[in-house]
Formats: structure tokens, C-alpha cells, sequence
């Protein structure tokens, strides 16, 4: 007889072994890549979905968010394609490249892709699943966490995404616009993108997610980009799912020498969020800023999770994360930056701050720093607290009434996060819907 | 009818007494010098008056203009025409000066119902106020009080009182912290603002200001109370023997 241990899954657990079963015979992709999906679903399968007693997931209990697994979502019909032609009107006038997937599925009909640039090659995961894209072999899964719970399920179940490259020296003006859109249909999406962008090439990568309010639907996507030396490369997420969603995304990312990187994220929608963000230095001398700003409300409950791993000498890092609470909103910070042996002169700062609007509402910030190199400036901070009544009694006192002296501080307080981003249209788009926050609250 | 009176108010904070039955009346184109040792209560009518929370009237009354300030919210008393120059003016980091000062202005002028400035309207007001106070495009450019000193801070309330152009101006120990050259400076920015239709209350420790900024009308403030009432004369008289006199003699 043999002695397995018999693992209790919840409902979820047991929908989403079911649907793996079902569907890995017909993902896409060759013998190669079935057996990556199977190995990676091992993965999943041993630990589960991660709950409060496994450490990375300790304020994020995906086990107790996560009732059910919706299935997996079906090819999007003319009814769910509909409403992503008017998507994205968070971006304002920021003019942008567009590829948009609608249920996890890319559109070529919405998408932008003709007249690419010189040094531009875009496409689809599924595509190039399907006829064995040489890209795939050499890069996909090489920088997410193979043994991260969400990273597993992503890598099991992915079906479709953007492959971009970006040649060496090539200057990508126009910002590329990765545009998420959930259907009403409650189905959940897995989405897995590649971007390579070669030695000192240019670009700006904008990746959105958003869906209609009062459908449970849910999202795991994950991005991997490699950065090539002397490469100058900004990638901003706009996490605006619908109110009841569930969202977990995943940046994964690997540096060359000489590079720069930005990452921002901007969250205000989805009922339970996790961002992951798993960054490595692998060439010296990179200069990275590292930021985001999440305004949440009502029982949202939105999770950033950073690891910055610094392996190679001179990098500059900067994080910054700022998250305003309403209601009895929920907002997780967990940055570990890890400098490694050979790091020398790493200068790297991270700084957490959470605004709490209202007395139910919830900052729980856990900052890490893993030092292995003796000649670094690393330093973390963290903060919480309520908006300061000197200053809005300060304003006030000008004639400023409250609601407009809330508003204007609580803009300034994310204000220090936004203005990292290089792209004014974007920045100014992202203070606007910032704007449209408050006015909402 | 008195610009602003004041009758027998009581002020508490955490439960302990400071304002004790205070009575004050000014008019319209007067300058009141209010004067007093530390802790007498000379910040906490300021603070009352522009009312900030935890400063708790127990008794007695002000009026502004007629009306009972304390049915009003800060910037309300704002917009109707009362000033405060604080006496250590807040940093406020994240918010461009000129957007504090433009966002105020349009406030104070959307509640009185008056139309919005424009652009051009607002930035050739603040041209004209700043260059007299020496205050430079530079500093506001920059975040409300970041990174200024001590004296730049105390110009910059004056700068926001010349562009509000209230009825009532409480300077509070505006003095305090200036060299020579900015208390000449602030001096004549409020001295540019005198006119019959408003009015000025000077608090301060030392008669030096009041060299540059003559009062018509001189108080005493001592724990709580006013205990004494004078021309301008009498603030010399306080330079010369100090305020231990007041500080004995407080009628119970």
C-alpha cells in the first residue's frame, strides 16, 4: 500500500487541478513546453494555493481570498470584445502602440500592429507557442520564480500574452501599451508576456488591466523582461480591475550593465490584489527606480511584493511606494533588497509610506534589507499614519475647505511617487485619475 | 459695528484654562499691539480666532463683522476675511507654493461668489506683491516653505496676506526669528496694507516691530486677561520696566 500523504484541497485547489487536466491537451505549445507547464503545475500542486503561514503570503492568504477557480475563460465572441475598443481611457491622450488582449486572448483586430517601428517585432504568446518561437526556449520562465505559487499556476496554464523584441540600439519612441480587458463573463485568465529588449536599445512599456464591475473574474499575469546592457527601458502597470475582481500579476525582470530601469505600478481597482515584482541587477552600474502608488477603498485589499536583488557592483536602486486607505481597505508592502557578495558600492534606498483616511483601514508594511557585501549605502524607512491636521489646519486657515485641503495633500503625498515617471503625458494621466479617486471618495 | 469683538471669551485646551475672560473690540483701520510675557495666551487667540481645533471656547463670544465666528470652519473665517500669519508657518512638501497660493485665492473668492482668477489675473497679482517683499520666482516655484529660512517663511505669510487682502490680519510673533532687513521688509508689507477698511492685531514680545508697524491702540496680555490698555506709548513703557508688574497685579 502506498503511504501518500493526502494532501485537503480546497474547492479552488481541486477546480484548478481539474481544469489543468482538462485543458493542458489543448494549451499551446510543443512537448517542450507541455512539460514545462506539467512541472510547474507540480509545483502548485505540492504547496497549494499560499496562505498566512507560508511567509511570502503571510498578509495575503490567497487559500482564504480565493474561494473558487472560475474556469478558464473561452475565446472572447464579438459581445466580449465589444467594450475594449473604448478601454484604456485612463491613459487620457498618452498616444500609444496598442495590443489588446481581451479575456486573456490577444485581438489583432483591436491592436495596433501595423507600421512597427525599425528594430520592433511584436506578437503573440499564443502564436509563438504554437510554431516554436526560438525566443521562447532561450528566455520564457527564466527570471519568474519557478517555485512562487502564482508564478506556477501562470506558467501551467498560460495561453496567451505578447512576445516583443526590441533590437539592439533601437529607439522605441512610442510607447507600447500591453491593454488587459476582462469580459463580463466571470472565467479566469492566465497571461504570460516576454519582452527582450536588446543592448542600448529604448522603450516604454505600459501594461493595463481592467474589467467590469460586479464580475468575480479573475487574473494572473506575468511579464518577464530582459534588459539588455545599456539598455533605457520604463514599464508602468495600471492595476484597474473591477471592483470584484482578483488580480495577481507578476514582473520579473533581469538588468544589464549601464541600463536603466523604471518600474511603476498604479493601483486602484480589483477587490483582492498582488503584485509581485522579483528585479535582478546582473550588470553594474544601472541606475533603477523602483515606484508605486495604490489608492484603495471599501474592503479592497492590495498586496505589493518587491525583491530587488542586487547581484552585480554600482547599482543605483530607488523604491519608493506610497498607498492611501479608505474605508477598511487593506494595503500590503513586503520590499526585501538583497545585496550579494560581489555588490560592492550598492546604493540602494527603499522608502514605504501608507496614508490612512479612516480608522478601519489597514497598512501592514514589511521591509527587508539582505546585505552580503561589506561597502554599500542601503537603507529602508517606512511609515503610517493619518493626513496631518497641522498642515490641513494651515490650509484651511487660507480658505481652502477641508475636502479640497484632503485632497490637494493627499495628491502631493503621492505626487513624490509619480513624478519618477519620465513620461509627462503619463504622469499627468496618472495624477488626473488620482484626481478622479478623491472626487469618487 | 466693531470689525471684530471680543467679550469675556474663555479658552480651554486639554481641559486647562488659558484665554480667562478676554475682552477685546478693534475697528475697522486700526492697528492693535498686543504684548504679553510667554504663556500669558497671546497664540491661543490667535489660534482661536482662526480656529484650530482643541483651541475650546467655553464662554463668552467673538464676533466678526457681526457674526459669531464660531458657527464658522476655518476657512470659512478665511473667505469672510480673517488672516492668520503663523507664527511658525508650515512645510509643506509635495505642494508648489504657487498652486497653494492660487488654489486659496480662487477658494476664498468661489465662497464669497466672486469669479475665479485667470491665469494671467493671478500670476500678475502675485508678480506685483512678491517682487515688493523680495521674494523671488524661486522660491515659488518651490514646495510651500520647503527649504526656506526662517525669514522667507515669515515673508512668505505676508506674501499670501498682501494676495488674500483680508478685512482682520492677526500677525502672530511675526517678529520673531527676523534680522533687521526682514523685519523692515515684512514691516512695510503690512504698513503697504493699511488702510481704513482694515484691520491689524500685532502680536509680539518686543516693541521693536512696533518701531516699524505703530499701533494706534497697545494691550497688556497677562494669564488670559487683558490687564492693561494704551497708546503707543505704552509699549516704550513696557520695553523699559517689563511685564513682572502685570504678571503680580492680576485682579482675581
Amino acid at each position: 500500500m502506498n503511504a501518500e500523504v493526502a494532501i485537503i484541497k480546497t474547492a479552488a485547489e481541486a477546480a484548478l487541478a481539474q481544469a489543468f487536466s482538462q485543458a493542458r491537451g489543448r494549451l499551446p505549445g510543443d512537448g517542450a513546453i507541455a512539460a514545462q507547464r506539467a512541472a510547474a503545475f507540480d509545483v502548485f500542486a505540492k504547496t497549494g494555493l499560499p496562505h498566512r503561514r507560508i511567509e511570502d503570503w503571510k498578509y495575503t492568504d490567497l487559500r482564504a481570498l480565493m474561494r473558487e477557480a472560475k474556469p478558464l475563460a473561452a475565446p472572447p465572441d464579438a459581445a466580449a470584445k465589444a467594450p475594449a475598443k473604448t478601454a484604456g481611457a485612463l491613459l487620457g491622450d498618452v498616444e500609444a502602440r496598442r495590443l489588446v488582449f481581451v479575456d486573456g486572448a490577444f485581438v489583432a483586430e483591436l491592436s495596433d500592429v501595423e507600421n512597427l517601428e525599425s528594430g520592433l517585432t511584436v506578437g503573440s504568446l499564443a502564436d509563438s507557442l504554437s510554431n516554436g518561437d526560438p525566443t521562447l526556449a532561450a528566455h520564457l520562465g527564466k527570471l519568474a520564480p519557478a517555485s512562487d505559487a502564482a508564478v506556477a499556476l501562470n506558467t501551467a496554464l498560460m495561453g496567451d500574452g505578447a512576445v516583443i523584441r526590441i533590437a539592439a540600439g533601437a529607439t522605441i519612441e512610442r510607447p507600447i501599451h500591453l491593454l488587459f480587458v476582462a469580459s463580463a463573463k466571470p472565467a479566469a485568465t492566465f497571461v504570460r508576456s516576454l519582452v527582450v529588449v536588446e543592448a542600448g536599445a529604448r522603450a516604454m512599456l505600459i501594461e493595463s488591466h481592467e474589467g467590469p464591475a460586479g464580475s468575480d473574474y479573475q487574473v494572473n499575469a506575468a511579464l518577464e523582461i530582459f534588459v539588455g546592457d545599456e539598455a533605457h527601458v520604463d514599464h508602468v502597470k495600471i492595476i484597474g480591475e473591477g471592483a470584484d475582481a482578483l488580480h495577481v500579476s507578476t514582473l520579473a525582470a533581469a538588468i544589464g550593465a549601464r541600463a536603466r530601469f523604471n518600474a511603476f505600478t498604479f493601483t486602484t481597482g480589483g477587490a483582492v490584489v498582488r503584485n509581485q515584482l522579483f528585479l535582478k541587477f546582473d550588470g553594474a552600474d544601472t541606475v533603477a527606480g523602483i515606484r508605486g502608488a495604490t489608492l484603495i477603498k471599501g474592503r479592497q485589499h492590495a498586496d505589493t511584493t518587491l525583491v530587488v536583488d542586487h547581484v552585480a557592483q554600482r547599482c543605483q536602486s530607488r523604491e519608493m511606494f506610497k498607498t492611501v486607505l479608505d474605508g477598511e481597505a487593506h494595503g500590503v508592502f513586503q520590499g526585501r533588497i538583497i545585496v550579494r557578495p560581489h555588490a560592492q558600492k550598492t546604493d540602494a534606498k527603499m522608502m514605504t509610506r501608507a496614508l490612512l483616511l479612516s480608522e478601519r483601514a489597514e497598512a501592514d508594511n514589511k521591509p527587508e534589507l539582505e546585505i552580503f557585501a561589506d561597502d554599500v549605502q542601503c537603507g529602508h524607512g517606512a511609515t503610517a499614519g493619518a493626513l496631518d491636521d497641522e498642515l490641513k489646519f494651515y490650509l484651511m486657515a487660507r480658505g481652502i475647505p477641508q475636502a479640497e485641503a484632503e485632497a490637494l495633500l493627499i495628491r502631493a503625498f503621492l505626487g513624490e511617487a509619480i513624478e519618477g515617471i519620465e513620461h509627462a503625458g503619463l504622469r499627468e494621466a496618472l495624477m488626473d485619475a488620482v484626481v478622479a479617486w478623491l472626487e469618487a471618495r | 459695528m466693531s470689525l471684530l469683538e471680543i467679550e469675556n471669551l474663555h479658552v480651554e485646551i486639554d481641559g486647562k484654562e488659558i484665554l480667562k475672560g478676554l475682552d477685546l473690540t478693534v475697528n475697522a483701520g486700526e492697528v492693535h499691539a498686543i504684548m504679553g510675557p510667554n504663556g500669558s495666551g497671546k497664540s491661543t487667540l490667535a489660534y482661536v480666532l482662526a480656529g484650530k481645533a482643541y483651541y475650546t471656547p467655553t464662554a463668552g463670544e467673538v464676533r466678526f463683522d457681526g457674526k459669531n465666528i464660531f458657527d464658522m470652519t476655518p476657512d470659512e473665517r478665511a473667505a469672510a476675511g480673517l488672516f492668520l500669519a503663523f507664527q511658525y508657518p508650515l512645510e509643506i512638501p509635495g505642494v508648489a507654493t504657487m498652486t497653494f497660493l492660487r488654489t486659496a485665492l480662487n477658494a476664498q473668492r468661489k465662497k464669497r461668489g466672486e469669479a475665479e482668477l485667470s491665469t494671467p489675473e493671478f500670476l500678475k497679482k502675485v508678480r506685483e506683491v512678491s517682487g515688493k517683499l523680495d521674494i523671488n520666482q524661486d522660491m515659488l516655484r518651490r514646495a510651500v516653505n520647503v527649504g526656506f529660512s526662517g525669514g522667507e517663511k515669515k515673508r512668505n505669510e505676508i506674501l499670501q496676506m498682501a494676495l488674500l487682502e483680508p478685512r482682520l490680519a492677526v500677525l502672530d510673533e511675526t517678529d520673531s526669528g527676523l534680522d533687521i532687513d526682514a523685519l523692515r521688509i515684512v514691516s512695510e508689507g503690512v504698513n503697504r496694507l493699511r488702510s481704513k477698511q482694515r484691520a491689524f492685531v500685532v502680536i509680539t514680545h518686543y516693541q521693536r516691530l512696533l518701531d516699524y508697524i505703530v499701533p494706534d491702540v497697545v494691550h497688556v496680555l497677562s494669564k488670559g486677561r487683558i490687564v492693561k490698555t494704551g497708546g503707543k506709548e505704552l509699549a516704550l513703557e513696557l520695553e523699559a520696566r517689563g511685564y513682572a508688574e502685570y504678571q503680580e497685579e492680576v485682579p482675581a
